[in-house]
Order: structure tokens, then C-alpha cells, then sequence
């Protein structure tokens, strides 16, 4: 019987494709890699991978302790490299007005009740619940896929992550 | 586009009773051999191999005509307009259409569904899934040979907000029936360390995507795993070919999780090849609103297909408004 190896990408180890052109412009594909946007990101920062309309897929350079984030919105983190924990905090007021779209960026830490943690690894999903504060901690850099709205802190650098030509 | 209709069917049957039933809609008519599909239509009659129809069938059917083109091979396909759906011959292959050979019939979808899975439920014989990889399942050829309507009429999973959220859609398991498979034995099974605080249990919620996905028993079957309002991540388990050439109505996205994938991406309208798209774990591309691709994987992967459910995209794009790529850089 053959042994399967799956081969997943790591900020450390990742090996990139790439569109081939027969007759086409490669921009149209947008097409990038998450390990190598992260490797090249500062910690946190929300840099789309993907976008559609309003709807993006942001990369993240999981390390130390994230600002709290929050979202008047349900958003999806996936784990693709390293061990992060997700910390909930449900405010005691709400910090995003319904209808915001993307989530925000906190000063400090919210008032409110603590929901719990969450500790994810490779492939884990988690929710981040409309209305609550996250709180993101890696002591080892990590990458987080992030499903969510365009917000004000989502960054726009495709002409820097993608394949040109 | 020029298309013709001819008010009779006058082409022959394949003549032998081999135990499977004929169908018809429309002016459409169905019937199959030993080896292959025999699709009669006013201008003629196209054959595909019985395996590689019943494949593309399945997928036809499993995501409701899916979003936009479902092409079978490069004469027989659908296109769902989400309420109606066209079943045509040639629509998106140039030659047919500048031959004036090109034709389509628009139907309800529950009714063309209803033809589907009939021909599904009559024409796979005991042993072969056409969800399965080539390499996990017997062989469609032959006589009438039993049935594998479980195989055929199991559902697609779309979760309301996350998979494993209580009133959602549920796990994937040894019990559910869904052992990892047989490519994905090293994929890593330990489920995320979740602490609650009392009243929160509902809310703080976590899972293995990654472990949910090894236990696919379909391949090239999009799910939905998580939804924020009309952004729909839907990841799947890639196998062999996928079946169809997916003609898109919008922009979609792939992020491939592992393993690697290569697209044969050709033009929407006319098949005509635009590029190849190779993509490794980790890698992220669009696949634009004008064109159908076709992928290859040659060990099982993860491949997490990205749409946008907004029901007025179609439109949006068929009318112009908005360019089939999604970013100018």
C-alpha cells in the first residue's frame, strides 16, 4: 500500500505555483501565496489575499499579542501555520455600530465579560462572533486566514504580492 | 450567439435493451450503452463516455446546476439562471455555434433535476460512485447492474454559519461514515482546545477544517464551511479531474490548503485556452468571471473554493458593469 504524504506550506517551508500564460494577462489571476505574504507582513497586519466586491480574505502574520479586533459581523480565522489562541471578550457595549462592514481595531482591551479562548493549530476554524472583542496571541509567528468585509484596516498590496508577468 | 430549433426529434435509438431506461426532456433524449452516453438533440446526437458523464451528472445535480456554466465535456452543458436552467448543445464551443450547430432548451430546474436524477439513480450500476475517485470505486461499464442510490443522492453539505455550531451542520466522523481517507492518513485529527465561559458555549466555537476535509467521502464537491452573509467558503477534496469545465457568471476564488492543483483555464465563451494556473499549498488566485477551468489533481488535496453568493452578480457581469477580474493593480 503507498504511503501518502500531504504537503502543506509553513511560513518556513512553502513551495510557489504560478499562472501560465497562453494568451491571457497573469494579473487577472491575482494570484499570490499566504505563506510569503505573511513572511514579508508586519505582525497583524490585514493584508487581502483575496477579494470580491466587499467580501475579502485577509492573510496574517500571527506573532506576540494582536490588538483586540472586533466586527459587527460574523468572521472566520483559519490557522495555516502555528499554534494561536483566540481570546473573546463579549463587551458591555457595542464597539461597532450594526452595519459596519470589515472589523476595527480597539486601543485597549474592552470592558465586558469574558467569553473564552480558544488555542488553534493547523486546519482549526474558528468563529469570531458578530459583536465580540478578539484578541489574538502566538508566541511563535504563525499565518491566519481571515474571512471577513473590507474594513478600514484591510490592506491593499497587490502589486506587491502578485504575479505580474 | 446563433442557435437553431427544430420541433422533432427523428434520431434513432441506440436500438438494444441492456436493462437502462431512456429519458427525455424536451426535445432532448437520453440513453445510454454499455460504454457510453447517447444524447439525442434536433441537430444530431453526441456521445460521451458513460464514466465520464455520469461523473459530470453528479455534479450537475449534487450542486443544484451550480453557479453559471456546467460544460460536460465541449458540446453538452448547462447554464443556471437560478430558477430556469439551459440545456444545450455546442452554446460555449465556437465551431458549433458559427456552424449554426449550437442549440438549447430552457427548463424549470426542479424539472430538469428530476430528469437527472433519474438517469443518475437508473444508469449508475452497484459499485461505482461517480463522486469517488477513479481509484476508490468499480466500474461503470456494462449492462444494468444494480443500483448505488445512496452514492448518488447524498447531499451537499452548506452550513447557515460554521459547521459544528449547535443547529448546524454537523461533524464528520468514524459513526457518520466517514473514515479519513485512504490519501489523508497523516493529516493531523486533534480538534482545537476550546474553553467556554458558562453561557458562552454557542459562541466560542472552534474545529479541524483540515480534519473535517480528510474525512470527505466526494470529490470535487464544494461545501459550505463558513459563511459571512454572501461570502461562502467552500472547501472540497480534489481527486483525479474534476468531471466539468465550470464555466463561471462571477468571480471566484481558490486557496489551495495542500498538495497542489494544476487549472486548465480556457475562454467562457469559446473554449479557446487562456492560461494554466498551477497552485501549491498556500497559493491563492481568482478565477475570472469569462472563463471555465478544469483542474487536475494528482493526489487528493484541499481546496478551498471562495464565492460570492449575491444573486444580482450574474447580471452585474452579463451586462457589463463590472469587469470579469476582481482587482486592478
Amino acid at each position: 500500500m503507498t504511503d501518502y504524504r500531504t504537503v502543506f506550506g509553513s511560513l518556513n517551508s512553502y513551495e510557489k505555483g504560478g499562472v501560465e500564460v497562453i494568451d491571457d494577462n497573469p494579473k487577472y489571476y491575482v494570484f499570490s501565496n499566504v505563506f510569503e505574504v505573511a513572511s514579508k507582513s508586519k505582525p497583524y497586519e490585514k493584508v487581502a489575499v483575496g477579494k470580491n466586491l466587499r467580501y475579502v480574505i485577509e492573510a496574517l502574520r500571527a506573532e506576540g499579542t494582536s490588538p483586540w479586533f472586533a466586527a459587527a459581523h460574523d468572521e472566520a480565522a483559519l490557522v495555516m501555520d502555528g499554534e494561536i489562541e483566540v481570546h473573546l471578550i463579549k463587551p458591555d457595549e457595542p464597539l461597532v455600530p450594526e452595519g459596519k462592514e470589515g472589523s476595527i481595531r480597539l486601543d485597549r482591551e474592552p470592558k465586558g465579560q469574558k467569553m473564552g479562548w480558544i488555542k488553534a493549530r493547523r486546519g482549526h476554524m474558528a468563529l469570531l462572533p458578530k459583536g465580540a472583542a478578539y484578541q489574538f496571541r502566538s508566541p511563535k509567528p504563525g499565518v491566519l486566514l481571515i474571512q471577513t468585509i473590507q474594513g478600514d484596516y484591510t490592506l491593499e498590496r497587490w502589486a506587491d504580492i502578485c504575479q505580474t508577468a | 450567439m446563433s442557435t437553431q430549433r427544430i420541433p422533432k426529434v427523428e434520431a434513432p435509438a441506440t436500438g438494444r435493451d441492456l436493462g437502462y431506461k431512456t429519458f427525455t426532456m424536451g426535445k432532448f433524449r437520453f440513453e445510454r450503452d454499455e460504454y457510453f452516453a447517447h444524447i439525442y438533440y434536433p441537430l444530431g446526437r453526441h456521445i460521451i463516455p458513460i464514466d465520464a458523464f455520469l461523473r459530470s451528472l453528479m455534479r450537475d445535480v449534487a450542486w443544484g446546476f451550480f453557479y453559471g456554466t456546467v460544460n460536460f465535456d465541449n458540446v453538452l452543458g448547462t447554464v443556471n439562471h437560478y430558477g430556469t436552467v439551459d440545456l444545450f448543445m455546442g452554446l460555449c464551443n465556437a465551431a458549433y455555434r458559427n456552424a449554426n450547430r449550437a442549440y438549447l432548451e430552457t427548463f424549470d430546474s426542479k424539472d430538469l433535476k428530476k430528469v437527472f436524477d433519474g438517469i443518475l439513480d437508473d444508469w449508475t450500476n452497484e459499485g461505482f460512485d461517480p463522486f469517488a475517485a477513479p481509484d476508490e470505486t468499480g466500474l461503470p461499464y456494462g449492462r444494468k447492474r444494480g443500483s448505488n442510490t445512496r452514492a448518488v443522492t447524498r447531499q451537499r453539505v452548506v452550513a447557515n454559519r460554521m459547521v459544528g455550531l449547535p443547529g448546524d451542520t454537523g461533524y464528520r466522523s468514524d459513526a457518520t461514515g466517514h473514515p479519513v481517507n485512504r490519501q489523508f492518513k497523516d493529516v493531523p485529527q486533534d480538534a482545537p482546545e476550546v474553553h467556554a465561559e458558562p453561557g458562552f458555549e454557542g459562541e466560542v466555537h472552534a474545529f479541524n477544517l483540515f480534519g473535517y476535509l480528510s474525512r470527505s467521502d466526494v470529490t470535487w464537491n464544494p461545501s459550505v464551511c463558513s459563511v459571512v452573509k454572501d461570502s461562502l467558503m467552500c472547501p472540497t477534496t480534489e481527486e483525479h479531474i474534476l468531471p466539468i469545465f465550470h464555466g463561471n457568471d462571477r468571480v471566484e476564488w481558490f486557496i489551495q490548503a495542500c498538495d497542489e492543483i494544476i487549472w486548465d483555464i480556457e475562454d467562457g465563451s469559446s473554449g479557446k485556452p487562456r492560461a494554466k494556473v498551477v497552485m501549491k499549498a498556500g497559493d491563492v488566485a481568482a478565477m475570472p468571471a469569462d472563463i471555465r477551468h478544469k483542474g487536475y489533481s494528482p493526489k487528493r488535496s484541499m481546496l478551498l473554493v471562495w464565492e460570492n453568493n449575491d444573486g444580482l452578480l450574474p447580471g452585474r457581469y452579463s451586462r457589463g458593469e463590472l469587469k470579469p477580474y476582481p482587482v486592478e493593480f
